[in-house]
């Protein structure tokens, strides 16, 4: 399971979220103007990395708050989470969000963690089992 | 049924060639997917030089980490056919193949909870038996009767409504599916060559022309990607995307039991689904994990969900213990049905997007993409799973209809 460090709550199981896929998706700015592959592009297509992977979850139980997360789909580390409508930080600075950790948790009255780990760590069944 | 005895292995089943400088087509992922497409390419269509490139070993992968089950009552036109058609071909697999996997007829139920399940159901078994394929209702009684330790109180949060019912639906042995075919393709000599791990291909303007590797650059004529979770990181090296997703899904296995579980039990609402294999073990699935992952592992409240739904409907299971979890990679596409078919690089074709289906649809996946293969376009039964449907709107939308969430 992982567990997810809400900038708003602090740290939260996993069944506290809601996946939203790819971050940084925007609508197209001219609807009107796209074709039939352009829409296929934005209504189907989103990248599928293997890696570190930039996404939008909901503290739906929570805050019930968006955010976007950086987390590794292979080790499922999270590496940063940070406010919508920032961009993405870079994955060279995993453990310090270049985009204000302290502001968005900055009314934060559930936890105390103002600013909550970002380098948590997931905790998950045994790898390689086979049946 | 569940006390067949498993059979002896041959001594020998496939040789470990060299991967040879260039064939006439190569197949990327040696699970059950891409071994059937190679048996169907040397046996339909003649095609004997040609490869099946694994990066770790043989059917390791989702091959190995199923539930098993097969069955082919999906709503849709298009899915009932191509499933049907697997199913068909599962009938007779053993023979031909002369490899016994233990196909299992023992049928499929699909449990209704609510009144909108019973409608749904009901409306699936008509689909179904205008598609040609074995469909019945069944009143919670004749659940009952066809497994006694499924609870059918009343009293609980979601009480049994009925069921759909295919006979003809059943598990397999899925290793054993493995091995018998790639011991045919051995036969047929295709080199099975494990290991082997796709880093790039080689492209003479939009045709592709040689797949890199880890054991060096291989010329061809044909690729064939087969690679269910990692299709789209393969799809990536060749210049192009696709419409998929990446999710884990785990299964698990208690300890062996004696037979108790005389079919397979899949209930949508409640979300658990549980067969007992060939030498006893109940095996239980449920849904993906939601967030996108290639990490082979999950998260435990799927797994706590499902234990759940299982000891309410099956109390006897309330002692058992797990033995085993795993998790494989499934591909799911946003209407939860397959792309098989052409891709945007010419000469290269792409199977993947079973999601968490794929085990049952192995030898039709196999027949439909060795044709799309060989001739160049697409066999009659995978040409509405055509890549292009994203972008006609000609979806097949099987979520949700397709008797289990995915």
């Amino acid at each position: 399971m992982l567990l997810i460090p809400c900038p708003n709550c602090g740290s939260r199981d996993e069944t506290e979220f809601h996946y939203g896929g790819q971050a940084h998706v925007a609508y197209p700015e001219n609807p009107t103007e796209l074709n039939d592959r352009e829409w296929a592009e934005f209504l189907f297509y989103r990248d599928n990395t293997k890696g570190a992977f930039a996404e939008r979850w909901l503290h739906s139980t929570g805050c019930r708050q968006w955010f976007n997360m950086l987390r590794d789909t292979v080790t499922y580390d999270i590496q940063s989470v940070y406010p919508m409508g920032t961009p993405r930080p870079a994955p060279a600075n995993p453990a310090v969000p270049d985009s204000g950790t302290a502001s968005t948790a900055a009314d934060s009255t559930t936890t105390g963690a103002a600013a909550p780990s970002t380098s948590a760590t997931s905790i998950t069944a045994p790898e390689g089992a086979t049946k | 049924m569940s006390n067949q005895q498993l059979p002896e292995h041959p001594d020998f089943l496939w040789r470990n060639p060299e991967p040879k400088s260039s064939y006439d087509a190569v197949i990327v992922g040696g699970g059950g997917h891409g071994l059937a497409t190679a048996y169907f390419l040397a046996k339909n269509h003649g095609m004997t030089n040609i490869a099946v490139l694994e990066k770790g070993w043989l059917a390791g992968g989702n091959m190995a980490r199923n539930t098993t089950i097969i069955r082919s009552n999906y709503l849709w036109d298009e899915s009932a056919a191509i499933y049907e058609h697997a199913l068909k071909l599962w009938e007779i697999l053993p023979e031909e193949l002369e490899y016994d996997f233990l196909f299992s007829q023992r049928g499929v139920m699909n449990l209704a909870h609510t009144l909108g399940d019973v409608r749904e159901s009901m409306r699936r078994v008509g689909a179904n038996k205008l598609n040609g394929v074995d469909a019945e209702w069944l009143d919670p009684q004749q659940v009952k009767e066809l497994c006694p330790i499924l609870n059918i109180n009343d009293n609980i949060r979601y009480p049994v409504m009925g069921a759909t019912y295919q006979p003809r639906a059943g598990i397999a042995k899925h290793d054993h599916v493995a091995w018998a075919f790639a011991r045919k393709c051995d036969e047929l000599g295709v080199d099975i060559i494990q290991n082997c791990e796709v880093t790039g291909f080689v492209k003479d303007g939009n045709r592709v022309v040689g797949v890199k590797t880890n054991q060096g650059t291989i010329n061809t004529e044909k690729v064939g990607l087969c690679a269910a979770g990692h299709s789209s990181v393969l799809a990536e090296m060749a210049g192009f995307r696709l419409p998929i997703q990446s999710h884990p899904l785990q299964a698990l296995v208690s300890e062996l039991h004696e037979p108790v579980h005389p079919t397979v039990v899949m209930s949508n609402h409640v979300h658990v689904y549980v067969s007992q294999a060939h030498k006893g073990e109940l095996v239980m699935g449920a849904g993906v994990d939601s967030y996108n992952g290639y990490g082979q592992r999950g998260s435990f409240h799927v797994i706590e969900h499902q234990m759940a739904a299982a000891v309410e409907l099956f109390p006897i299971f309330a002692r058992a213990h797990v033995l085993r979890t795993w998790g494989g990679i499934v591909d799911t596409t946003l209407d939860a049905s397959p792309i098989v078919g052409n891709t945007p690089v010419e000469n290269m074709f792409v199977n993947c997007g079973w999601g968490t289906g794929g085990f049952k649809g192995t030898p039709a996946a196999g027949l439909t993409f060795a044709h799309n293969i060989a001739t160049g376009t697409p066999h009659e039964l995978n040409k509405p799973f055509a890549l292009e449907r994203f972008e006609t709107g000609a979806l097949i939308d099987e979520h949700g209809a397709a008797a289990v969430a995915h």
